[in-house]
């Protein structure tokens, strides 16, 4: 009896726990894009907007577009990797141009970025 | 029939206590991403959210995506941030102090940003294509196979082409990261010759 009373008080967890929680997070790497002044604050809220958009397509894959039983079709999951995959690389760029920043103005402030001519 | 419906509810309570629990980790972290003004805490709230989605993907049988997420995100890409805010200042410890009106026009486009979003999913419930019912219930996809056999057949099968570019833009990615890190240090040792 009390674990129906708490699956009646708890509702069952579907597509939309996950879609609402990958808002969420969504959001939070907007603020963090928004509010750090530091270039890598600025990539860790990137990669926070990739989680993400990872949540989502896993959500969905599981959910609403997998396939028949006994044939699931993946696609979410080989999207979610490649995302994971661009980000890696992404990351390295990054900091590889961030170091660069670093060594000609000797700060990772990105306002200083305001110095830079183009 | 009850005794079917209560071990029904048994996993859905496990699920339930499992997806709130990682859900609330996940959020708190990110938040805490978010507030935190130190870079080096802000790198393991990172770490946090990101252990935490890697939770999330075994609730949503993605197992292989799970271990590609600590693998990958958690101990590379993670230890590849930290690298760089050690490379990139003097003291780690170092505070940027956004301004007041930032503070201002970040939490206006959140805010925004996050009811839009709210109310773009909540409005699909009642979408005719999609009743509500087909997304409570993950899909069957049968116990007789294991998925990441699946995962293998569709990247050699139908994602061939972007799994091949995928491995282009690593090489691309590797050599340019090595010949910007190379162009800096040249750079710095003819100022110091200078």
């Amino acid at each position: 009896m009390t674990l129906t009373l708490a699956t009646v008080c708890i509702p069952p967890v579907g597509l939309y726990h996950y879609l609402i929680l990958a808002a969420f997070v969504f959001v939070c790497g907007l603020l963090t894009i928004l509010l750090k002044r530091n270039a890598i604050g600025i990539l860790m809220g990137v990669e926070l907007i990739l989680n993400a958009a990872n949540i989502n397509l896993a959500a969905f894959n599981r959910y609403a577009h997998g396939g028949l039983p006994g044939f699931p079709s993946l696609d979410g999951q080989v999207f979610a990797l490649f995302v994971i995959v661009l980000a890696a690389a992404e990351a390295a760029i990054a900091l590889a141009i961030f170091l660069n920043f670093y060594n000609n103005i000797a700060s990772i402030d990105v306002e200083r970025g305001k110095e830079l001519r183009g | 029939m009850t005794n079917a419906m209560l071990a029904i509810s048994d996993t859905q309570l496990a699920t339930n206590v499992l997806f709130y629990t990682l859900a609330a980790g996940v959020a708190l972290s990110a938040l805490a991403v978010v507030l935190s003004r130190n870079i080096v805490r802000t790198a393991l709230f990172l770490l946090f959210t990101l252990g935490g989605v890697a939770g999330l993907y075994f609730l949503l049988n993605a197992e292989f995506l799970a271990a590609v997420q600590l693998v990958v995100y958690a101990g590379g890409t993670l230890i590849l941030i930290i690298f760089g805010v050690m490379l990139t200042s003097k003291a780690p410890g170092m505070k940027f102090e956004p301004k007041a009106i930032e503070v201002l026009v970040a939490a206006i486009t959140g805010t925004i940003m996050l009811v839009a979003l709210l109310a773009g999913i909540i409005s699909t419930r009642g979408y005719a294509g999609h009743p509500a019912e087909i997304v409570r219930q993950p899909l069957d996809w049968g116990t007789s196979q294991y998925p990441v056999s699946d995962l293998g057949q569709a990247l050699l099968g139908d994602y061939l082409l972007p799994f091949e570019l995928a491995s282009v833009l690593l090489l691309v990615v590797m050599i340019g990261a090595a010949f910007l890190a190379k162009g800096r240090r040249r750079r710095s040792g003819r100022e110091d010759k200078v």
